[in-house]
Formats: structure tokens, sequence, C-alpha cells
């Protein structure tokens, strides 16, 4: 079991307001699973994507990543799994202003610790997404689908075993969208951990696995049968 | 060097650069602060460094008698241009008197003015000073060509000039002043004259000091030198003296100088009570105290202005910063979600405070070394 979370709480303390984001949550994710987190907003399913993705740490409950409990790690520990073990796929894409492609690419090596091979690993990454040709343009200059794909390759470099992406497609025309999805559907075929965060049927529907969450408790969990599922093609972009 | 470490650096430099016009910002402020201090403080001590050189050139072993009282560190009565007439000739020659005042190697007295002087077609205003040949020795005076007059010339009024050497080449640009005859004429409406002056005095020329520059600030080569008694009498139509400069033997004797000339002058002006003194006589040591003085007060208040405009410029430069934070609260909250750890993120704010600092202090190393310069190497410097 890559990713097993048991009676996983998680409160936000505003003065004496206590807020109940997430209620004993129980979930287990295997290798190369496809899994889809959907639920309405404010049901927290991102605040459970940012606690399996060790952005926060749960108030309570037990959290085994890879068989390891994380509940003892350190904050370098977990900075270092984020930069190995997992890659993130925002809907905003997050890139760095005024900063190459190819450069943000290598920004996760930046902190890898290693030594050399940057250039061509964020090169490949780049080619995987198709765009192997616009790594010396500036993230401001490129739209918004190449903008994602960019963040994807991101997400790569590092070769994670997990990726996770909350609302990729939320930014993008379906088109774009549609080709981002259909990047993930291929690295999840290359036997790579997808969990995706979204309020999309449709978009979840790529996945295998479907999670429901509301009000902080996962209220279905159902695999999805082939006949279902969602599968996109990759649109090429006219150039302008 | 750790790997990382230069990826940061090299990171932070490119975001500066990618910041231009914000990076700038920051340094400016900073840059004029510091700028200003510094430059402020070593204008000061410049300042001051002239002030004393061009003090010290005149010798540290002169001691200056002048009419009037003055509080102890005030400035000379004289300043406000009130005329004062204690001091005669008497009072030299008793300040002469070896037995009075050991340690005087050469005393003068003179009186100052203004006056044209015309050789020919050629006619040069300029200042007179009319001594006797002590102040050869007082004011270490030396010529290119002829000679200064003697004590007998002075005080018999002989028809002599001794010129400076911007004067003697304005009335003589193709030389052969010694032996010619030049002609001082006193301005009608010179304050300081009387009805006896006679308005135009021939003198013969008999040397041409030489070439001094500047010294305490005055053109020392626009000035001609005449007897004593020509200056006083029938230039000024004055009885009195307006200064007296002694020459002390050694430095170390100079306190020792003034209380006996003290002495020697409340004995010739029966003045048996200090506070009646009608004459006060400092030596460079004070003068250097009370200019010090001064251009102390000056730094002061010159490098408080400064201190508070690097301090505005201070918090120029953390408003900036802080907007910097808080509008890369997403970019910090990406780095951190792709791997980068506390230490990371401190450590590119700090290489980027870092880049800012060596910018600074490489733009200010020159800024630092021209405001070391000394003013005098400075303007000779070609």
């Amino acid at each position: 079991m890559l990713i097993e979370l048991k009676n996983i709480v998680k409160n936000y303390v505003n003065g004496d307001v206590v807020t109940r984001v997430l209620r004993d949550v129980d979930l287990s994710v295997d290798e190369g699973e496809f899994v889809a987190i959907m639920g309405p907003s404010g049901s927290g399913k991102s605040t459970l994507m940012h606690t399996i993705g060790f952005l926060d740490r749960p108030t309570s409950g037990t959290y085994l990543f890879d068989g390891e409990n994380t509940q003892s790690f350190t904050d370098d520990e977990l900075a270092r799994i984020r930069n190995k073990r997992i890659g993130f796929v925002f809907q905003s894409f997050n890139l760095l202003p005024r900063t190459s492609v190819l450069d943000n690419v290598m920004l996760p090596l930046l902190y890898s610790g290693d030594k050399s091979g940057y250039e061509s690993r964020a090169k490949k990454a780049l080619e995987s997404v198709g765009l192997g040709e616009r790594i010396h343009f500036m993230s401001n200059q490129i739209s918004g689908g190449q903008k994602q794909r960019v963040a994807i390759a991101r997400a790569l470099v590092c070769d994670p075993k997990v990726i996770f992406a909350d609302e990729p497609t939320g930014n993008l025309d379906s088109k774009s969208g549609a080709t981002v999805m259909h990047i993930l559907e291929e690295l999840n075929k290359e036997g790579r951990t997808i969990i995706l965060v979204t309020h999309d049927k449709q978009v979840a529907l790529h996945a295998n696995r479907i999670v429901t969450i509301r009000d902080g408790k996962i209220v279905e969990d159902r695999l999805v049968p082939n006949s279902e599922r969602v599968h996109s093609k990759e649109i090429k972009e006219e150039e302008e | 060097m750790d790997n990382t470490l230069v990826k940061e650096i090299k990171t932070s430099i490119k975001d500066l650069l990618a910041r231009k016009g914000r990076s700038f910002l920051t340094i400016l402020g900073i840059i004029i602060g510091v700028a200003g201090v510094i430059i402020i403080i070593s204008l000061g001590s410049g300042a001051q460094s002239l002030v004393l050189g061009q003090i010290t050139k005149l010798g540290s072993n002169l001691v200056g008698v002048l009419p009037g009282k003055s509080s102890e560190n005030g400035p000379p009565t004289a300043v406000f241009g009130v005329q004062i007439k204690t001091l005669k000739l008497s009072d030299v020659e008793a300040i002469k008197n070896k037995g009075k005042v050991p340690n005087a190697t050469a005393v003068a007295a003179f009186v100052n003015g203004s006056a044209t002087i015309i050789a020919g077609k050629e006619s040069v205003d300029t200042s007179f000073t009319a001594t006797d040949g002590s102040y050869v020795r007082v004011q270490n005076i030396e010529m290119t060509k002829g000679t200064f007059f003697s004590d007998e010339e002075a005080n018999s009024g002989a028809n002599v000039i001794v010129l400076g050497y911007d004067v003697a080449t304005a009335l003589f640009p193709n030389g052969g002043e010694i032996g010619s005859v030049v002609k001082i004429k006193v301005p009608n409406n010179n304050p300081m004259s009387s009805n006896e002056v006679s308005n135009s005095i021939p003198l013969r020329v008999i040397g041409v000091q030489k070439k001094m520059g500047t010294v305490a600030f005055q053109n020392q080569d626009d000035q001609v030198f005449i007897p004593f008694l020509i200056g006083q009498r029938q230039i000024l139509g004055i009885d009195y003296v307006q200064a007296i400069r002694i020459k002390i033997d050694d430095p170390n004797n100079v306190k020792n100088a003034i209380a006996d000339i003290t002495r020697v002058l409340r004995e010739q002006h029966r003045i048996h009570n200090i506070e009646n003194d009608d004459f006060y006589v400092r030596d460079l040591a004070d003068a250097i105290k009370l200019l010090t003085g001064i251009t102390d007060n000056l730094r002061i208040f010159l490098g408080l202005m400064a201190a508070i405009s690097l301090v505005v410029g201070g918090i120029g430069i953390m408003n900036i910063m802080l907007v910097n934070v808080s509008e890369r609260t997403s970019e910090i909250g990406l780095r951190k979600a792709i791997g980068a750890t506390r230490k990371n993120i401190r450590n590119q704010f700090l290489a980027a405070t870092v880049s800012i600092v060596v910018g600074i202090v490489f733009g200010l190393y020159p800024a630092l070394k021209a405001a070391k310069l000394d003013p005098i190497v400075a303007l000779r410097y070609e």
C-alpha cells in the first residue's frame, strides 16, 4: 500500500472557533491507481489532498506513506518527500514569472541535492509533455494549456511515484484541458499513481476510482467500471 | 563551494535582474543614505584638514597681537570692522626688547590696505602690507628677484616696494622690474584715508617675491610690500599699528612668550586689571582650536542630517522588502511544495540581501576612494 490514512482529523482553530475540516478519514491508495477525489467546495477535498501531499499535517490520525509512519518526520524530511517522491500540479499553474520554461522545470532539481544532469533531465521532462521546442520561452509568454504542461513537466522532473493534481483543468479551455488529462492518463499507464482533486464529474471519470467527500467525511468510494471511463485524446494546438 | 549555494546566489541575482526597477530603487535608497553620510563626513574632515593645513603653512611658532579685548575663544574684535587704535609702534619696540621677551626672534608690525599700483600703462588693484624688514623672517618670505627692504629703509620711509609674483608679472610682462619706478595710488574714497594723504607716491621696485600660491585662503602672490612708515603715515594717515606678528624661537616656548608679551603690553598701557586689557595675544594653537571647534560642530550637524536621510532610506528599503515578501508568498508556497526546506527559502532571501549588499559595497568602494582624496592633491592632479 502506497498511501494509508487512518482516522485522519484536521481542525482549523481560529480564536475560540474550531472548524473541523476532516473528520476521521480512512483512505488507502495502492501504487498505480488513478484516484479522483470529488466533492463540493468546502467539503475538505483540498485539505485532504494537502494532507496526503505533506503540505499540511493532520491534527490527529496515522498516515503511512510507503509503509513509513510520517508523524515523526521533521519538516526537512517532509520537504525531501515532496521533492523526490511527490509531484504537484495546481489549478493556477504556479510557474515562476519572468523565468524561462526550462528554469521553471529545473527548480525542483535545485532542491534535490543531485549534482548533475539538471538540464538534460528538465529537457526530457519537457519533451514528455510535448514542449521540447519551447524551453527558452518565458513562462508568461505561453498559453494556459502550455503552462499546465510545463507544470506537469516540473512535477515529473524528479521522477516521483505520485502526482497530485488539484483541479488541473480548472483554468483551461476544453481543448487544453483534454490534452492535460491525456498526459495524466499516459503517466498513469506508465505506472505512476495519480491523485486528482476535482469537482467536475467528466474530469473525475478519467480515474479508475472516485472518492467522494462531503463535510469532511468520505461518503462514497467506488471503482469506475471501464464502460463509464472517459478517455481524452491529445488535441494539437494550432500554432499562432 | 556548495553547489546549491551557488545556484541560490545565481537565482537571486536572476531574480534581482528580473525586477530591475525595484532592485534599483532598493539599492538607490541605501546608496543615497550611505553616500550622503560618507560624503558629508569626509567633506567636513576635508575642509577641516584644508583649514588646518593652510594655517600650519604659516608656521606653528607664530604669535599674533591684535588691538582690542576679546573673550578667550571668541573672534577678534577687528572682525566686526571696528578700528581700534590702541597698539602703537612703541609697543612693537618694547616687545623687541630682548630682556623682556627673550624668546622672540623676530617682531613685525604692519598695517594693511588696498591700493592701485601703476607702471607705465599697466595698473593692478591689489592689497599692500606696510611693515619692516623683520616681516621676512616672521612670514618666511622668499624672494625670486632682488631683496626685501631692511628695517632702516622701512622706518625711514624709503621709497621702495616689493612686488608679489602675480603683481610683478601683470605690471612687467617682459621683466625688468628691479629698479623700475611704480606709482602707488590710493582711491580717494578709501574710508581709511584722511586729509593729509598723498594720492600718488612713486616707489622703486627692489624685489619680487617668489611664487607662493594660496596660504590661509589668501593669494600670496597678489600683494605688495611697502615700508611701514609710507603705508601708515603717507597712505593710510594713521598713527597706530593694525597688528603685530612675533616669531618665537621654539614652538615649546610659545606659551612663555605669550605671557611675556602680555606683561610687556600691560606695562606699556599701564593696565593693572586684566579686565581692562585693550589688546590680545594669540598663537596659532588658539586659532586652530577656534576653527576646529566650528568645523566640528558643522560636521556633527551635517552628519546628523545624513544619518536621518539614512534612516529614511532604510525605512524605504524595509517597505519595499515587505511588499516583496508579501507579493511572493505564493512563490514561497510553490517552492516549499516542490521540496524547498525552510533553510532553502531563508537562504534564497539571504542571498538576495547579500547580492544587494555586494552591489552596494562594490558601488561604494570607488565612492569612498573619491571621498577620501586630499583636496590639495586632487586639485593638483592632472
